[in-house]
């Protein structure tokens, strides 16, 4: 079995986020770029079944341009076996997902973080697995593969699942998948250099949204302060003025 | 024309997010001199359908069908699909949870429709169509124009209030058109919590951090959620110390949450965790050092000891 781990390129977490142009655009600069957590938790998740020998190989994919190449060589120094860059700038997530389908068809499992940590679109897998035709399960938080059977563990609301799906399929993974991201080793570092690191054109395509512009949060007031010894004021402010308890 | 909006439901009944989605749908209905049209699949009776009406929905159509128990995207992807056809839908709205997330982007496919998930607002404007949405985890809004016939938007809890009518809704059996074959997962076994208040349904909820100190320390915290009925949360460096299961943990990337009222103790309030409990209406924070980031973001703060104040806030509680 061969499984795709589609890759977002995200600014890191920890990001103050700005824009410009009087707020139409997200200002990259300066902006450290990783791997979308969710993403990676998937990454390591195939990582760790290919070592365990349940599948032969590891792809991933990433519809972008050359910025995000850093991105996928990370990627590979994890343990991917080759990238995919799509190059084409990400419209939107219908955009994406068409993009993919030539990549990701030829795949058993392909992988998806839940959502991308910048537009939060939860989106792209569901979409690619639509266009191609794939079984999908979504809020994955285990896969295992039994005797070429696979075991997926999702999460419902009020509780979780175990059950088994046919592939080709997309899974869309959360925390759980796999324990902590991986972290690249030196030797895995200097062994991506000689990965192939694939540039595939755009294919034809257009979106169906776009984001007119961005907003901050409306600035919060003061936090009201009690002191230690009267907590039991608090309460009492939470019952008459704010009414919440 | 119409409107329409999927109402999951729980072992037959609906919960106040369904009611939500309702009022959010007829809101947008009105707008658009259109009807709501509420889908139910599953095994709910007549009573509770009935409920939707009272949120606005004009037409419930009900796919009394077991075989959605299993959940499968692609055959209750297809049911929605059907459903917004049968209906001429321009706008389909479910929830930004779980089901609704896994469902959408399959279902916008189906449709030819432009997806916005997690809106949290109105739409500021019909034509062209623009809906805000979080983007960044919370840390900023984006304002999305969708330039598509239909819509389909994934709705985020507690961002709309329910809106009681004195309508009355038209009940109609509906046959979703789908067969044995769309079914492509096989449940092995499902593993319900019970007797806990669900985290991402819970009004008020309180989490501990580290600053608790370890797991042997929670039994304040829990006495408290009880007498709430709240939900139980942690940071995460208590999700991965071990001192509470991974299902507790909220923030960027465990669980997201919108409740009315959220108890920080001893969290930092890391960016990350933040992200993931920012939509809270009224955020309190009880935390020892008063340059701790929470401050910023809390309603109300108490800087001290969590140990000592604990017991106060239980005792205020039980005095309401």
């Amino acid at each position: 079995m061969k499984v795709l781990v589609l890759i977002s390129n995200v600014p890191d977490t920890t990001t103050k986020i700005r824009f410009t142009e009087d707020n139409t655009a997200f200002d990259s600069s300066g902006v450290q770029w990783i791997i979308n957590p969710w993403d990676e938790l998937a990454l390591t998740r195939a990582v760790e079944l290919k070592e365990a020998g349940a599948i032969e190989k590891v792809s991933v994919a990433n519809v972008g341009g050359k910025i995000t190449e850093p991105t996928l060589r990370k990627a590979l120094a994890i343990g991917a076996d080759d990238a995919f860059r799509v190059d084409a700038e990400p419209l939107d997530a219908f955009f994406v997902a068409g993009q993919l389908t030539e990549v990701a068809k030829d795949y058993d499992i392909v992988l998806a973080g839940i959502e991308a940590s910048d537009y939060n679109g939860s989106a792209v897998g569901g979409m690619l697995a639509e266009l191609l035709d794939f079984n999908s399960v979504s809020a994955v938080s285990g896969l295992n593969i039994e005797g070429g059977e696979l075991v997926i563990n999702r999460e419902i609301d009020g509780g979780s699942q175990v059950l088994s799906c046919a592939a080709p399929v997309v899974l869309i993974v959360q925390k759980g998948i796999a324990k902590e991201p991986r972290i690249p080793a030196m030797r895995g570092i200097m062994m991506a250099r000689k990965k192939p690191l694939n540039v595939i054109p755009a294919m034809d395509g257009s979106n169906k949204i776009k984001f007119v512009n961005y907003e901050m949060p409306p600035p919060k007031a003061a936090c009201k302060l009690v002191d230690e010894d009267n907590a039991k004021e608090l309460i009492a402010m939470l019952h008459e003025e704010a009414k919440v308890l | 024309m119409s409107v329409l909006v999927y109402t999951e439901n729980w072992d037959g009944k609906f919960k106040k997010l369904s009611f939500e989605l309702v009022s959010y749908a007829s809101a947008i209905a009105k707008e658009l001199g259109t009807n709501v049209t509420a889908l139910s699949i599953g095994n709910v009776d007549d009573d509770e359908l009935t409920k939707l009406g009272g949120f606005g929905a004009t037409k419930i159509l009900n796919v009394a069908d077991d075989r959605f128990t299993s959940l499968d995207n692609k055959a209750l992807s297809k049911a929605v699909a059907n459903a917004a056809q049968a209906e001429g839908a321009k706008v389909v709205i479910l929830a930004h949870n779980n089901l609704g997330k896994a469902l959408a982007p399959r279902l916008a496919v189906k449709l030819d429709a432009g997806l916005v998930s997690g809106v949290t607002a109105l739409p500021s404007g019909f034509d062209p169509f623009i809906v805000q949405k979080k983007t960044f985890t919370g840390k900023a809004f984006a304002n999305a124009q969708i330039d598509a016939d239909v819509k389909v938007l994934t709705f985020s809890q507690n961002s709309y209030k329910l809106a009681e009518t004195d309508n009355n809704a038209t009940i109609e059996s509906f046959d979703a058109g789908v067969s044995d074959a769309d079914f492509s997962t096989r449940v092995k076994e499902t593993n319900k919590v019970t007797g806990t208040v669900l985290l991402t349904d819970a009004e008020i909820v309180v989490s501990g951090g580290r600053g608790m100190k370890g797991s042997e320390n929670w039994g304040g915290l829990e006495e408290l959620a009880e007498l709430l009925g709240a939900g139980l949360a942690c940071s995460r460096p208590v999700s991965d110390e071990g001192w509470r299961g991974h299902s507790e943990h909220v923030g960027q990337t465990g669980k997201i949450i919108a409740p009315n009222l959220y108890f920080a103790f001893g969290i930092s309030g890391a960016i990350q965790h933040l992200g993931g409990v920012s939509s809270s209406k009224v955020i309190v924070a009880i935390n020892k050092d008063p340059e701790a980031p929470i401050f910023e973001s809390a309603d109300y703060g108490i800087v001290g000891d969590v140990f000592k104040v604990l017991p106060q806030f239980i005792e205020g509680v039980k005095e309401l």
